[in-house]
């Protein structure tokens, strides 16, 4: 019992956001462009051990209540199946990659795989497959698990935790770090816009058509770093660690309505004002928020022309001069203002774990905290 | 010394029966799709197969290469019209009727799996539209000619989830106004509409706040202050005519340019 414990207490540990974040962003970093994590064996391995993680996690009565809940049943398998659609598209890439070094085509462009077949009976016969099959997933699925319905509306009693639908729970955790108009209302739009910039920005014209890493390094570990971390991650973080009153609580841990958590987080106003220079803070908002609006002007008005004139800064390779000669003035400010917003969570998150960095521009009288 | 010919099976004779009449003749206009001729005909002649080009590169029909994802997508959007239309037959979209008519549903039908159909499918279309913009992101078929179907896909993807998100609603219970709420709320934060937004106090005429509780961008998503009566019959309303029907005529475009820009896409 006493080991068992343990290691609940270590996964517990390490769920924690903080933690379990980093560490998902260091293995994504290590893992993504290396060859050696996308063979058929690590695949199996890793199934292996997600079912067995679940598995044996399910004689946790604490555990096991949240993963059973029937509207989080799609979301275990959307667990793997992205982990498995990860593989498969990246053991193709690198493996593509190897023919390409080798001076090969592509798999996808080799003379057999260009060739052409028909549509009927080949095309029309694999989509029927995938229908049947869909079919019957479906049908099992809804022969087994039947639709929860709650009780009644009621307005006048708020649930504990009050959750969004869970394709929601990403942006919803982001209201952890920012407010409701950035978390709710701008980094939404910037995503849709960004998404849809992404064909105009990326000028490289390689890659199109086939699975490759290598010919598309940055541009593949941007976007899965914002679909794997920032996305799909937070949902998970949102739906199986997050409970009553958002606070985390670990996956073995019971979801105690009175669960405590100190908040002593800080403005940056604050940390200025008070705990650097001792002056208090001033009573005039603008002043007293001057730091934080020069910092944000900073990042948003400075640093994209600072990154787009040299190739390194302080000596870390992280200009982005040759992105601005290949771009182009516009391109360059579309895709800047983008990837200085969606490196925004992260600098909050990390600011908040290691801070307790509450606002870094706080004017609550007029609604605009960032 | 010649045989006479075997005579053909009776089922083979009423198939050529059957094949010869003016009735068949005026709906299929090809024959059996086994030669290179009728292969195309099949696919010419019928207006859903038609969306597909006559012939594909091999690469392009791979399950490693689609995973099937964007059909698995479409399919899904089927499922939920059908399953959808046969659950407005019982659920009526008012505070008194809704919460009711989904658990009459479950109680009263027996063997009545629509309501899960729906439901999984729904969750399922989710997770298959983003499998589906990863696999076009990682074979790079986003890159010209296919920008603009890419585009489209975006705006399918954000339907596809505020078609989900407006289902949530509708079973009337506390999962769903609260989830509903939350969502909504945010509503409330937008810059300028939403009157707790920053900025949104400087719109003032004289004394009046021009953005207030009764007028903001929330009001105008929930038709009222909460998450009510006019929120559920908005939310019924876009989820079974306004939002399907946008996306229906999106994925023709869809499927259509998936053609025009040259079919699936492979290596030049
Ligand atoms: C309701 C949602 C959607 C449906 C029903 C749908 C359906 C399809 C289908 C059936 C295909 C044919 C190839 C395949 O199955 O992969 C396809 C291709 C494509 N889709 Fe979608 N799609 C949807 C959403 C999206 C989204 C969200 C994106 C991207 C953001 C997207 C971008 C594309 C592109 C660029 C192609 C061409 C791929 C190629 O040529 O390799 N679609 N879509």
């Amino acid at each position: 019992m006493g080991a068992i414990n343990a290691v609940k207490d270590a996964i517990n540990f390490l769920t924690a956001p903080a933690i379990f974040i980093s560490l998902a962003a260091v293995l994504f970093f290590i893992a993504v462009p290396r060859r050696a994590f996308w063979t058929r064996r690590v695949a199996m391995v890793g199934t292996i051990l997600g079912a067995l993680f679940v598995g044996v996690s399910m004689l946790d009565p604490d555990f096991a209540l949240i993963v059973k809940k029937a509207d989080n049943v799609p979301i275990v398998a959307m667990l793997f199946l992205v982990g498995f659609f990860l593989w498969l598209s990246l053991s193709q890439a690198h493996e593509n990659d190897a023919r390409i070094a080798a001076g090969e085509p592509p798999v996808e462009g080799t003379p057999r795989e260009a060739e052409k077949t028909w549509v009927w009976p080949d095309l029309v016969y694999t989509e029927m497959l995938c229908m049947v099959i869909g079919m019957i997933v479906l049908v099992v699925w809804s022969l087994a698990l039947a639709a929860p319905i709650e009780e009644p509306a009621n307005p006048a009693r708020t649930p504990n935790p009050s959750k969004a639908p869970w394709y929601f729970l990403g942006l919803q955790e982001m209201l952890v770090y920012f407010d409701p108009w950035l978390a709710g209302v701008v980094f939404p739009s910037l995503i849709i816009v960004g998404l849809m910039a992404i064909p105009y920005i990326d000028v490289n014209p390689k890659g199109n058509g086939y699975f490759t890493f290598k010919e598309r390094k940055v541009e593949i570990m941007l976007f899965l770093f914002g679909f794997l971390i920032l996305w799909v991650l937070l949902v998970l973080l949102g739906t199986f660690l997050r409970g009553p009153n958002w606070n985390f609580f670990g996956p073995y841990e019971y979801w105690d309505l009175h669960k405590l958590e100190a908040l002593n987080n800080v403005n940056l106003s604050e940390y200025v004002f008070v705990k650097w220079t001792h002056l208090g803070l001033p009573r005039n908002m603008l002043l007293r928020e001057l730091p934080g609006i020069l910092a944000v002007l900073f990042y948003v008005g400075v640093l994209p022309g600072l990154l787009a004139f040299r190739h390194r800064i302080l000596g870390l390779p992280i200009g982005l001069k040759k992105y601005y000669d290949r771009l182009g003035p516009w391109r360059y400010a579309v895709f800047v203002m983008l990837l200085l917003s969606m490196i925004a969570l992260p600098i909050k998150m990390v600011l908040r774990w290691t801070l307790n960095l509450k606002y870094i521009i706080a004017m609550p009288e007029i609604f605009f905290n960032i | 010394m010649a045989t006479a010919p075997e005579p053909k099976p009776f089922i083979a004779r009423t198939w050529d029966y059957v094949t010869e009449t003016q009735i068949w003749k005026s709906i299929f206009r090809h024959g059996m799709p086994d030669t290179n001729r009728n292969r195309v005909l099949v696919v010419m002649t019928n207006v859903f197969l038609h969306l597909h080009p006559v012939k594909i590169r091999k690469s392009g029909i791979r399950l490693k290469f689609t995973w099937c994802m964007g059909g698995l997508t479409f399919f899904l959007f089927l499922v939920e019209t059908f399953t959808g239309l046969l659950l407005m037959f019982y659920y009526r979209p008012t505070v008194a009727y809704a919460y009711m008519d989904i658990v009459d549903l479950a109680e009263q039908v027996p063997l009545g799996i629509m309501r899960e159909i729906h439901r999984w499918g729904a969750h399922a279309m989710v997770i298959t539209v983003w499998l589906h913009m990863f696999r076009v992101f990682m074979t790079g078929s986003y890159k010209p000619p296919r920008e603009f179907n890419w585009n489209v896909g975006v705006i399918l993807l954000v339907l596809t989830l505020l078609l989900s998100f407006t289902g949530y609603l509708l079973p009337w219970d506390q999962l769903a106004i609260w989830a509903i709420t939350v969502g909504s709320n945010m509503a409330r934060a937008t810059p300028l509409l939403g009157h707790e937004g920053p900025g949104a106090q400087l719109l003032v005429l004289g004394d009046v706040k021009m953005v207030h509780a009764g007028s903001d961008a929330r009001f105008a998503l929930l038709g009222g202050r909460f998450v009510g009566e006019g929120a559920l019959l908005r939310f019924y309303v876009l989820h079974c005519v306004g939002i399907p029907l946008v996306a229906g005529i999106l994925m023709a475009i869809h499927f259509w340019r998936v053609r025009k820009d040259g079919g699936i896409s492979g290596p030049l």
